[in-house]
């Protein structure tokens, strides 16, 4: 089987005070060897909760409802936390959003590096993980490692915290990688070395990455494929010059209308009206529909299915229903 | 685009900022290294540069989190520097300057509800909720930046990286600050809601004069939003010009290998580039 990861209808819920919200909803995507999945959407849909769902990081009152995770051929759903501790760390690992939080504050770095290759090398000399270590603080873009690998988190600037916990995730060469938002904290210029490490060490290894970006222009750059989401649900899918240049779904489009290169000499910028609709219990029909200018009687009714565009590309509009108005996108088309 | 109002007064004045980080070993880091800039009442002024170069720690030098090694930092009159002057100002200080830290999604305090986040430096400072109470305030401050109600009463560990930065948004336009030092604000926000704190920050610019020091990395948004902008590297703040003519016309090799590197919302194009480069 060439897919590596497989996702399949997985729900996601956390239970609250205020009720049961549903993070995830109904989400499908697969990822095969070497593929860059790129993940954007609106702040608070899910982008997070579905890549700690898989790798079965979430708090204790989170459920996964429904749908099934399958990695390399193997059912991994039901897996146990023991189970799951053998894989995170060489199966698949995880950059998280907030390097702060994921950093432990009272241990140097290069010992939380080194933890990390421990995980994967167990047998692994002093010298030979102090050389491993300094290697990979070097391959992230962190100057003088000698040195800075003595240091505590707080030591380190934004960017350079960011970079150690790219260097902690690669440091098992996982075949799976979730980088949720890695490069935010980075200059550009740091950020495209980081990139190109990326691409490389995906050609090398094969790595499959989750890339959860807000940055399209990264989207751009590494992704093969893109997912859009809202509301816990993946509304647009299809190789990158598919979104790029010929979206389908309204909510992408608002996207990519708010792109300040889109308001270019004007006073403001483009923001998608209205709110995300409440996760606790989402209106019936197409949840994006009140924010949606160019939205049907239908999208107040019933939800949309995940209309075929091409073999790659799907998107949940009702828009790309046959009896649809025809509309014309207000984005993209400009293929150079 | 320069307004009426950037003609004002200096608010801010940074001369000769230095500051250096010691550790064991008689390691040093040179963090800022001699650094001079202003800010007029009125006027957004962005910080860009290298990661690592200084500019989160000039943010902390600018609200007093640390003391400067040399130099001078004037804010409306008072030097912040001098422990004097900043005793017999205290409060007007902490009123009228507010910080979003760089991290400040991770450093809200997990035992709060969102509404005392907001709330907390309003009672603090005493001050008069404008809209009659402490939680109607948080409200209106959360629904600017894209939040309903609904997520008053949540914790921190109950919200998204986003909106735990928006909530930190919230808490410092709370106090309707003459002076907003906001490291890195929006770059962990989706591009609507980032358009939409953009667009935010221009309007209480606009209508109600506020000054803001912008660091952040997205050098689209620095175009948009600032009026002028500055350029560190390896702590030395190598350029500083209008932004139309630090865009148009960079003159620090740094500034034009930044500018080089900002990538392309275009696959197309974004790949013609990387096979360049490889
Ligand atoms: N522990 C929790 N308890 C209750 N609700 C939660 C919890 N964690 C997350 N949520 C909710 O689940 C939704 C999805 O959160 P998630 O962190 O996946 O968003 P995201 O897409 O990563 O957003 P961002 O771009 O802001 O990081 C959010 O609306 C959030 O409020
Ligand atoms: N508390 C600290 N103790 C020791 N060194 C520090 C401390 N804070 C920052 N530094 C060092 O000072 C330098 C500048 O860091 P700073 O956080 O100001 O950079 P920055 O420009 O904000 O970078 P980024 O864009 O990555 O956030 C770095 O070399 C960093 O390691
Ligand atoms: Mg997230
Ligand atoms: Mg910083």
């Amino acid at each position: 089987m060439s897919e590596l990861l497989e996702v399949k209808n997985l729900s996601v819920s956390f239970s609250t005070s205020s009720g049961e919200v549903q993070a995830v909803r109904n989400v499908s995507f697969s990822l095969k060897a070497g593929e860059v999945l790129a993940v954007v959407g609106e702040s608070g849909c899910g982008k997070s909760v579905l890549c700690k769902s898989i790798m079965k990081l979430l708090p204790s009152n989170a459920k996964i409802k429904q749908g099934s995770i399958t990695v390399n051929g193997a059912d991994i759903t039901a897996y146990r936390e023991r189970d799951m501790c053998r894989l995170r760390g060489k199966l698949f690992s995880m950059v998280f959003q907030d390097p702060m939080t994921a950093l432990n504050p009272t241990m140097t770095v290069g010992a939380q590096i080194a933890e990390a290759v421990r995980v994967r090398e167990p047998g692994i000399s002093k010298t030979g993980l102090r050389d491993r270590v300094m290697q990979l603080m070097d391959l992230v873009g962190i100057d003088s490692p000698g040195e800075r690998m003595e240091q505590y988190p707080y030591h380190f600037s934004g960017g350079m915290r960011q970079r150690s916990v790219m260097a902690i995730a690669l440091a098992g060469n996982p075949r799976i990688l979730f980088a949720d938002e890695p490069t935010t904290a980075l200059d550009v210029t740091i950020q495209a070395q980081i990139l190109d490490l990326f691409r490389d060490i995906q050609k090398k290894l094969g790595t499959a990455t989750v890339f959860v970006t807000h940055d399209f222009g990264v989207v751009a750059g590494v992704a093969d494929r893109v997912a859009v989401m809202y509301a816990g649900k993946i509304v647009e899918i299809g190789t990158a010059e598919e979104i790029f240049y010929d979206a389908r779904h309204p909510y992408t489009w608002g996207l990519m209308k708010s792109l300040p290169a889109f308001s270019k000499g004007q006073d403001t910028l483009y923001t998608i009206p209205g709110m995300p609709p409440t996760l606790v219990n989402p209106p019936k029909g197409d949840v994006f529909a009140c924010r949606n200018e160019y939205a049907l009687e239908i999208d107040y009714q019933e939800e949309p299915p995940m209309f075929r565009v091409t073999d790659t590309h799907y998107a949940a509009t009702w828009l790309l229903d046959e009896r649809a108005p025809k509309v014309v996108s207000p984005v993209g088309g400009i293929k150079v | 685009m320069s307004e009426k109002k950037t003609d004002g007064e200096i608010l801010l004045d940074i001369r000769h900022l230095t500051h250096i980080f010691s550790f064991p070993k008689r390691v040093t880091v040179k963090a800022v290294n001699d650094v001079s800039f202003q800010i007029r009442r009125g006027e957004i002024f962005g910080l860009v540069g290298e990661s690592g170069s200084g500019k989160s720690t000039i943010a902390r030098c600018i609200m007093n989190i640390y003391r400067p090694c040399a130099g001078e930092i004037i804010y409306k009159g008072v030097n912040v520097c001098d422990l004097k002057q900043l005793r017999k100002n205290k409060r007007m200080l902490d009123t009228t300057r507010q910080l979003i830290f760089q991290d400040s999604s991770s450093s809200l305090n997990p035992r709060m509800k969102v509404c005392d986040i907001i709330e907390e430096p309003m009672r603090i400072q005493r001050t008069n909720p404008p809209r009659g109470s402490y939680r109607a305030e948080a409200e209106f401050q959360l629904y600017y930046v894209g939040m309903d109600a609904s997520y008053l009463d949540k914790y921190p560990a109950e919200l998204s990286g986003g909106q735990r930065q928006r909530v930190a948004i919230a808490r410092a336009l709370a106090m309707e600050p003459e002076l907003l030092v906001a490291d890195e604000p929006i770059a962990s926000l989706d591009v609507s809601i980032q358009a939409q704190i953009v667009n935010l920050f221009r309007h209480l610019k606009k209508e109600h004069g506020f000054s803001f020091l912008f660091i952040a990395h997205d050098l689209s948004m620095v175009e948009f939003l600032c009026d002028r902008a500055g350029v560190m590297y390896k702590g030395e703040l190598v350029e500083t010009a209008p932004v139309k003519k630090l865009f148009e016309n960079p003159q620090h090799p740094y500034t034009k290998r930044l500018l080089a590197a900002v990538p392309i919302p275009d696959p197309g194009r974004e790949r013609a580039r990387k096979g360049n480069r490889w």
